[in-house]
C-alpha cells in the first residue's frame, strides 16, 4: 500500500509479517514472540529476567507515557530480545523519569518496533501459539521471503539454557534478620529481592548452577528458588539442586520456575502453554481456602496436573480460573511449597505479597519445630 | 450464608437530572435481567416513565410511582420482597434504603437489606465516619473538619490554606459545594452547603488543586474476593467535578508503581467498608511523589461504573446484582470469553476518552466554569488506539457546533482572555489549549496554567502540528494516513488542505484508506470472545465481518442534552428488539456510554461510533461488503441527530427505512412545509422564513407581534423565543449565530391557546393515533417543559375529531411510514398545526406506557412493510383508557447558577417524571410530588 512507509518488521516463522517502524535498536535479533496484557510496567517487562530470549509484544496500544527510572529495573539490565508495540511515545511525563524508554533501550542494545499492529498479532498468536521470529529494525533492500526463512531457523530460548545467561555470577548477600533464607538465582527479579529484605530477613543469593552440598553449608532456615527463564527441563544444573533440597526435606518455596522445577524435583511433568500467562490480571482460585487471587503471570510451562505425585504427599493448592492450569504446589505435611505465578507483582497487583509472609512463617515454625499441619 | 431471597424489590433512580442520568436505566436494565435469570422475582419502582427498565419484560412487576417512603412502604407492605436492592439507583435509591431502614420499614416486614449493608453505606457518605474510617485503615485523608456552621469553618480555616473546598454532606453531584478561594467565598459556600445537606453538615478541607484526579472501579464478593475493574484518570485535575471532566481510561501517566498502590488501596478501602458489589473510588495524587489521597468513594453503582462498563465490556451492574444475592465472582460467568468467569481483571488494549455534554448552549447566561458541583447534562464516550484519536473522535460525538478542534473564541485574539480560559476550567477549555498551541504557547506554560498533565497537552500539540502539516503541504497517501491515525475526520482535513471533503474521500478509498473494526472483549485478545462490541480505528486489522442475512441499522440519539435524552435511547432499545422478533439482525450506532442501546446485549451488533455522516457511511460501507447489500437505516428514533443523517444517507444511497428523506424534508423546511399544509387546506398561524433583518420585520409587522422566532431545523427549541416588539427581534437577530450564517428563521404569529401534542403510527395507508396529550402550561412554553397529560381532559369530542382527522391527513399526505409527532394549538375555536415531526419524540415512552400500545414496534414492523392492520391494529384513535397519566418536566436549575427560572419557548428541563392514578388531580399530584422537585 502507497500510504505504508513502516519499513521495520516482525517476521514470524509462520510467513506472518507485521510492520512497524523502529525506535530501539538498529539490528535484528531472533527470539520466540510472544504477548503480556499487562497495561502498566514496560520497564519492568523489559528487564525481567524472565522474558530472556522473547520479542515482547505489548497489547497495551500506548508504551513510554512515563519514561524510564532506575528504580522501576527488575534486574541489573534489560532481558527481552526486542519488544514490539502500537504507538510509542517520546514525550513522557512523570515525576520519576530520567528519560525516553526508546534511549533506554538503544543504550541497551534493544531492537524495538512500533506502529504494528499488536492486537492482529495477539490475536495471531493466541490461534497459532508462541512462535519463533525474527525482529528487524529496518528491511532495507531485503527480500520478505529471504525474512521469512530466516524466521523458520530463528533461534528460541527453548533451544538453550538461558538460565544460565541470566543468572549471577557470584554469591551476593542482603538484607539483615533473623531468618537467612538462600535464594538460586534463575533470573530473579529486584521485587522479590526487596519484599524478602522488607521482612527483615537474611538473603545469599547464589548462582543457578550452586550445588546442594554449598547451599546447605549455608545453613538455610529455607530456600526460595527465584523465577526464570526457558524451559525448566534446560534448566541443569538447577533441576538436580532443587531434586536433593526436597529429598532432605528442605523447607522451600519455588516462585515461576522455581515452582516448575519442584514440580520436576518431585517426578511430575511440565509441558509447553500454547501461548503461555502473561499479564496482570491472572485469576488464581485456591483450592483449599476457595478464595479468588488477582495474580501478576508471566510463563510458557505448566506442571501437569495429572502428574502430581498425590500418593506422596503432594498436592495441587492453586488452579488458574481461566484454563485450570497448575498454580501452585505444597505437601500436606513437609514446610514445601510454590506458587506459578508472581506475588512480587513488578508490574502487577501487590496482593499476593502473602505468599512471602506464609514462607517465612513457615520458615519460623519450621525452626521451633512446630508442625506445620495441612489438611 | 444467608439464604438466597425468592424475590428482591429493586429501585430505579427516578427522572435525570444533572448528576443522575440515564447510566441508572443501564444499571437497573442489567440488575433484573440478572436477577430474573435466577429465577428470582424481581419487583422494580422507577418513577421515570422514558426508561427501558420500566418496559414489561425487564422485571416481573413494575411500579411506575414517585420514589418516596411512602410509596415504597406500600409496595413493601403489598409485595412483601424478601430483598431490597437499592445499589444500582443512584444516590435517590441509597438516600431512599437509609430513610427506610430509619423508618423501620426494612424490618418490620422482613426485608434484607442485599448488596452492600447498610453500615457500609453510612461509612462511606458520612463524612465524618470516613474519614475515621480510613485513618483506622492508614489510608490517607486530607486534614478537614466536620462544620455545622460558618464559625466552624472559619476556626478551621484558620489553620489551612487556602483554597479551602466545600462537600456537603448525603447530596448528589456536589450540590450545594464548592471551592473558597477568600475568606468570603467560605462564607457563602459554607451557608449554601448547610442547607444542601439533608442533615446540615459540610466538610471543609484542603483543596487539591492540581493534583491528578484518578479514580479506580472496584467489585467485592461476599466471600472478600475483590478485582478492580478500571482505572481513570481525569485530564482536568483536582476541583474539577469527575462528571464535568474529561475522563481517560486507563490511566496514561501512571507507571506500574503509582498504579499499584492506588490499586492496593482501593482493594483495601472497598474490604474495609465491607460492601458487597461495587464501588467508585476517587484519589487526588500528587504529580510530584507517591503522596495521595482518598477523596470520595461512592459505595454503590455510578456514573462512573456506566462508563467502566462500557470501556471495558465488564458488566458491573449485572455482577453487582448476582453478588447481592450471594454469589461468588468465580461463580459468574463472563459472558463475554463464554469460558472464563467474572473473576478477572479486564485488560484494554485500546484507550477510552469521555467527554462530558454541556447545556451551555441552551443556557446562555449560565456561569461556564467548572468545579465542584456537576453541570454536565451528559457525556460521549469514544474508543480508539492513540489518545488524539480518541479525544478527537469524542470532540465529533459531542453534536456541538465545533466538531473538531479548530473552533476559536473570537474573544482568544485577547491573550489574557486566552490565559483566562485555560487557568478556569470551563466547557471551551480543550479547544482554548489547541487555540494556546496554535500561537506557540509552550506545553509546560499550558500545562502549568491548566494544571493538565503535559502528556495530554502534548498530545494536543501534536495534533496541531499536523494541522499545519496539513495546511501546508500537498496531499499524499502517507499524510493522509497520518491525519485518520491521529483522528482527523475527512471534513477536516478537507478544511485545512483546501480540498472538498468528497475529494478527500475518494483518494482516501482509493488509496485503502479505511477504518477497521475491533472488538472490546475484556481481555486485549487473550481469549477468544463473542462480544458483538466494535469501534473504528485506522489500524491494520479487521475483526467484524459483514453481518450476513437480512439486517437493519438503528441510529441512536448520541449523548444526553436538554430535548434529547433518554426518551429515545429507549425507542432504539425498542427498535432493536422489534426488529429481532421481525427476523432482523439489529445493527445499533451509538456514542452515549450511559444507555440501555450501547449495552452490546441489546443488538446484535454494536459499533461505538460518533454519529456523524463519515462515521455512519463507514460502518454502513463496511457491512455492505462481503456481497452483503448496504443495509438500510432506522432514522427515527434518535431526534434529531438521526434526522440530520437523512440527506447524507439519501446521497449515498443507503436505503432509509419509513418515512423517506423528502418527507423529512417536507416537514423541516419551512416554506414546502406551508406550501404542503395549505394544499391540504391544514391551517398554521401565519408566518414565514426569513434570511434578512428588513424581511424578518416585515414579516412580523405582517403577522402581528407577539410572534415566535426560531431557527429552522431545531433541537428542542433552541434559542426560540417570543418577541413582543421591534427592537427585541432585531437584538434577537443580531445575536443569532445560525441567522448571521445565513440559516433562515421562522416568524410566526404566537397564538396562545391550548397546546396539544400526538404521537401517530402510519403505515403509509393506515393511521393509528395512541392517545392525544394535552399541555397544562400556555402555549411557547416548549412541550417539553410543560406538564402534558393523556388523555387530554379539557378537549371537546369535536376538538379531538378534528385533530385526530388532521393527524391522518397529514401523516398520509406527507408519506409517513413510521412515526409522527404533531404539536397543535387550538385558539379561539380553531386549531393550528404548529410542528410536524416526521420521528420519534419525547412523549413516545410516556405515551406507550400510558396507552399500553407499543408504539415502537408498531412503527418499526410498519417500516419494515408489515401493515398496522396486519400487526391487528386498526386506524383511528385508540379508545381512551380508564386512567389518567401526567408527565411532569423536571429541571436542573438549581445546578447551573445564573440560569433565569422562567420557561419560555426554549426547552430547559432535563428530565421527566411520570404520575399515573384514576382522575387528574391525584395523577398530577404524584408527578409533582417526587424527590429533587420543589413543591
Amino acid at each position: 500500500m502507497s500510504w505504508d512507509e513502516r519499513d521495520a518488521a516482525l517476521v514470524l516463522e509462520d510467513g506472518r509479517v507485521f510492520r512497524g517502524v523502529s525506535f530501539g535498536a538498529e539490528r535484528d535479533v531472533e527470539g520466540e514472540a510472544v504477548f503480556t496484557t499487562t497495561m502498566t510496567g514496560y520497564q519492568e517487562v523489559a528487564t525481567d529476567p524472565s522474558f530472556r530470549g522473547q520479542i515482547v509484544c505489548m497489547t497495551y496500544p500506548l508504551i513510554g507515557n512515563y519514561g524510564v527510572t532506575p528504580d522501576d529495573e527488575q534486574s541489573r539490565r534489560p532481558w527481552i530480545s526486542g519488544m514490539v508495540v502500537h504507538e510509542y511515545c517520546d514525550s513522557p511525563s512523570n515525576w520519576r523519569s530520567v528519560g525516553t524508554f526508546a534511549e533506554y533501550l538503544r543504550a541497551n542494545d534493544i531492537p524495538a518496533i512500533t506502529g504494528v499492529d499488536t492486537r492482529a498479532l495477539t490475536r495471531h498468536i493466541r490461534s497459532r501459539g508462541a512462535m519463533r521470529a525474527l525482529l528487524c529494525s529496518s528491511i532495507g533492500g531485503r527480500s520478505l521471503d529471504a525474512l521469512r526463512e530466516q524466521a523458520r531457523h530463528a533461534w528460541a530460548p527453548s533451544d538453550s539454557n538461558v538460565v544460565a545467561d541470566v543468572s549471577v555470577r557470584e554469591e551476593r548477600t542482603l538484607g539483615v534478620g533473623d531468618l537467612h533464607v538462600v535464594l538460586i538465582d534463575c533470573g530473579v527479579k529486584e521485587n522479590i529481592l526487596a519484599s524478602l529484605e522488607r521482612r527483615n530477613v537474611r538473603v545469599t543469593v547464589v548462582p543457578f548452577d550452586t550445588p546442594y552440598s554449598e547451599i546447605a553449608a549455608l545453613q538455610p532456615d529455607g530456600v526460595l528458588t527465584s523465577p526464570g527463564p526457558g524451559d525448566p527441563e534446560n534448566a541443569h544444573p538447577a533441576i538436580e539442586t532443587v531434586r536433593e533440597l526436597i529429598e532432605h526435606k528442605t523447607p522451600y518455596l519455588g516462585v515461576c520456575l522455581g515452582h516448575q522445577l519442584l514440580g520436576l524435583a518431585i517426578g511430575a511433568a511440565t509441558s509447553k502453554l500454547k501461548f503461555g500467562h502473561r499479564g496482570g490480571n491472572h485469576p488464581v482460585l485456591d483450592l483449599e481456602s476457595g478464595r479468588v487471587h488477582i495474580t501478576s503471570q508471566n510463563h510458557g510451562y505448566q506442571v501437569d496436573a495429572a502428574t502430581v505425585p498425590v500418593d506422596d504427599g503432594w498436592r495441587v493448592a492453586k488452579v488458574s480460573l481461566n484454563d485450570r492450569s497448575v498454580e501452585g504446589l505444597r505437601h500436606v505435611s513437609l514446610p514445601i511449597s510454590s506458587v506459578q505465578y508472581h506475588p512480587e507483582g513488578s508490574p502487577g497487583p501487590q496482593d499476593n505479597q502473602y505468599v512471602f509472609d506464609e514462607f517465612l512463617e513457615q520458615l519460623r515454625a519450621n525452626r521451633t519445630n512446630e508442625t506445620v499441619v495441612s489438611a | 450464608m444467608s439464604e438466597r431471597p425468592s424475590s428482591v424489590l429493586v429501585i430505579g433512580s427516578g427522572p435525570i437530572v444533572i448528576g443522575q442520568a440515564a447510566e441508572f436505566d443501564y444499571a437497573g436494565t442489567q440488575a433484573c435481567r440478572a436477577l430474573r435469570e435466577e429465577g428470582i422475582r424481581t419487583i422494580l419502582v422507577n418513577s421515570n416513565p422514558a426508561t427501558i427498565m420500566t418496559d414489561e419484560d425487564i422485571a416481573d412487576v413494575v411500579y411506575v410511582e414517585p420514589l418516596t417512603p411512602e410509596v415504597l412502604r406500600r409496595i413493601i407492605m403489598r409485595e412483601r420482597p424478601e430483598g431490597l436492592l437499592p445499589t444500582l439507583g443512584g444516590q435517590t435509591a441509597l438516600n431512599l434504603a437509609v430513610k427506610l431502614a430509619d423508618l423501620g420499614i426494612l424490618e418490620r416486614f422482613n426485608v434484607r437489606l442485599l448488596g452492600t449493608p447498610l453500615r457500609s453505606i453510612q461509612l462511606a457518605e458520612d463524612r465524618e465516619l470516613f474519614k475515621n474510617l480510613l485513618t483506622s485503615i492508614g489510608e490517607p485523608v486530607i486534614h478537614s473538619a466536620i462544620v455545622h456552621s460558618v464559625a466552624e469553618a472559619r476556626e478551621f480555616a484558620a489553620t489551612e490554606p487556602l483554597p479551602l473546598i466545600i462537600r456537603p454532606a448525603y447530596t448528589l453531584g456536589g450540590t450545594g459545594g464548592g471551592i473558597a478561594y477568600t475568606l468570603e467565598d467560605l462564607d457563602t459556600i459554607v451557608t449554601t452547603g448547610l442547607a444542601a445537606s439533608p442533615i446540615h453538615q459540610v466538610l471543609v478541607e484542603r483543596s487539591l488543586l492540581g493534583w491528578k484526579e484518578i479514580e479506580y472501579e472496584v467489585i467485592r464478593d461476599g466471600f472478600d474476593n475483590s478485582i478492580t475493574v478500571c482505572n481513570m484518570e481525569n485530564l482536568d485535575p483536582m476541583g474539577v467535578h469527575t462528571g464535568d471532566s474529561i475522563v481517560v481510561a486507563p490511566s496514561q501517566t501512571l507507571s506500574d508503581r503509582e498504579y499499584q498502590m492506588l490499586r492496593s488501596a482501593a482493594i483495601k478501602i472497598i474490604r474495609a467498608l465491607g460492601i458487597e458489589g461495587g464501588c467508585n473510588i476517587q484519589y487526588a495524587l500528587d504529580p510530584h511523589s507517591f503522596s495521595y489521597y482518598v477523596i470520595e468513594v461512592n459505595p454503590r453503582v455510578s456514573r462512573s461504573s456506566a462508563l467502566a462498563s462500557k470501556a471495558t465490556g465488564y458488566p458491573i451492574a449485572r455482577v453487582a446484582a448476582k453478588i447481592a444475592i450471594g454469589k461468588r465472582l468465580d461463580q459468574i460467568p463472563n459472558s463475554v470469553t463464554q469460558q472464563t468467569t467474572a473473576a478477572f481483571e479486564p485488560a484494554l488494549d485500546y484507550c477510552v476518552v469521555k467527554i462530558p455534554r454541556w447545556p451551555f448552549d441552551k443556557f446562555r447566561r449560565a456561569d461556564r466554569t467548572l468545579g465542584t458541583q456537576m453541570k454536565a447534562t451528559g457525556e460521549v464516550m469514544a474508543i480508539d488506539r492513540t489518545f488524539p484519536a480518541a479525544l478527537q473522535k469524542a470532540v465529533r460525538a459531542l453534536e456541538i457546533d465545533s466538531p473538531d478542534l479548530g473552533w476559536e473564541n473570537p474573544a482568544w485574539k485577547d491573550a489574557d482572555r486566552l490565559r483566562f480560559d485555560i487557568v478556569t476550567a470551563n466547557d471551551e477549555r480543550i479547544w482554548a489549549l489547541a487555540a494556546a498551541l496554535r500561537r506557540n504557547w509552550t506545553v509546560d506554560e499550558i500545562s502549568r496554567l491548566s494544571g493538565i498533565d503535559p502528556w495530554f497537552v502534548r498530545h494536543i500539540a501534536g495534533i496541531v502540528d499536523l494541522e499545519r502539516e496539513l495546511a501546508s503541504s500537498e496531499m499524499s497517501a502517507n499524510l493522509l494516513w497520518r491525519a485518520k491515525r491521529s483522528g482527523f475526520s475527512d471534513a477536516r482535513i478537507a478544511a485545512l488542505n483546501g480540498m472538498s471533503e468528497e475529494e478527500v474521500r475518494s483518494q482516501r478509498h482509493a488509496a485503502g484508506i479505511v477504518p477497521v473494526y475491533k472488538m472490546v472483549d475484556t481481555c486485549a485478545a487473550e481469549f477468544e470472545a463473542v462480544t458483538p462490541y466494535y469501534y473504528s480505528t485506522y489500524d491494520d486489522e479487521d475483526e467484524a465481518p459483514p453481518l450476513h442475512g437480512s439486517k437493519a441499522v438503528v441510529i441512536g440519539s448520541g449523548p444526553i442534552r436538554i430535548g434529547q435524552g433518554i426518551e429515545f435511547d429507549y425507542c432504539s432499545v425498542q427498535a432493536a428488539h422489534a426488529l429481532d422478533a421481525a427476523g432482523f439482525k439489529s445493527i445499533m450506532i451509538n456514542s452515549n456510554p450511559e444507555t440501555v442501546s450501547t449495552d452490546f446485549d441489546t443488538s446484535d451488533r454494536l459499533y461505538f461510533e460518533s454519529l456523524d455522516s463519515e462515521s455512519v457511511a463507514e460502518v454502513l460501507r463496511h457491512e455492505s461488503g462481503g456481497r452483503c447489500d448496504v443495509p438500510p437505516v432506522i432514522l427515527q428514533f434518535g431526534g434529531q441527530t438521526a434526522i440530520n443523517l437523512a440527506e447524507p444517507m439519501a446521497q449515498l444511497g443507503v436505503p432509509i427505512l419509513g418515512s423517506g428523506s423528502d418527507t423529512i424534508d417536507l416537514a423541516e423546511d419551512r416554506e414546502r412545509f406551508e406550501a404542503f399544509l395549505r394544499s391540504i387546506g391544514i391551517p398554521q398561524p401565519a408566518g414565514t422564513a426569513v434570511t434578512t433583518m428588513e424581511a424578518a420585520l416585515e414579516a412580523a409587522e405582517r403577522a402581528g407581534y407577539p410572534v415566535l422566532v426560531r431557527p429552522s431545523y431545531v433541537l428542542g427549541g433552541r434559542a426560540m423565543e417570543v418577541v413582543h416588539a421591534a427592537d427585541y427581534l432585531a437584538r434577537y437577530l443580531a445575536t443569532s449565530v445560525d441567522f448571521n450564517r445565513g440559516h433562515p428563521v421562522l416568524i410566526d404569529k404566537y397564538l396562545e391557546g391550548k397546546e396539544v401534542e400526538v404521537d401517530a403510527i402510519s403505515d403509509g395507508e393506515t393511521v393509528l393515533i395512541p392517545g392525544i396529550m394535552e399541555h397544562i402550561e400556555r402555549a411557547g412554553v416548549h412541550s417539553g417543559d410543560s406538564f402534558a397529560v393523556y388523555p387530554g381532559l379539557n378537549l371537546y369530542s369535536s376538538e379531538v375529531e378534528r385533530i385526530v382527522e388532521y393527524t391522518q391527513r397529514i401523516a398520509l399526505a406527507l408519506g409517513v411510514v413510521g412515526l409522527v409527532n404533531i404539536q397543535y394549538v387550538i385558539h379561539a375555536g380553531r386549531i393550528y398545526v404548529l410542528e410536524v415531526n416526521p420521528r420519534a419524540s419525547r412523549t413516545v415512552p410516556f405515551l406507550s406506557k400510558a396507552t399500553g400500545v407499543p408504539i415502537i414496534e408498531l412503527a418499526t414492523r410498519a417500516m419494515l412493510g408489515e401493515s398496522l392492520k396486519q400487526q391487528g391494529y386498526e386506524g383511528g384513535l385508540w379508545p381512551r383508557q380508564p386512567l389518567v397519566a401526567v408527565k411532569a418536566p423536571v429541571f436542573s436549575m438549581a445546578k447551573l447558577r445564573g440560569v433565569e427560572v422562567n420557561l419560555g419557548p426554549e426547552m430547559k428541563s432535563t428530565g421527566e417524571a411520570m404520575g399515573i392514578d384514576r382522575e387528574f388531580a391525584p395523577a398530577f399530584y404524584v408527578g409533582v410530588d417526587q424527590p429533587g422537585r420543589p413543591r
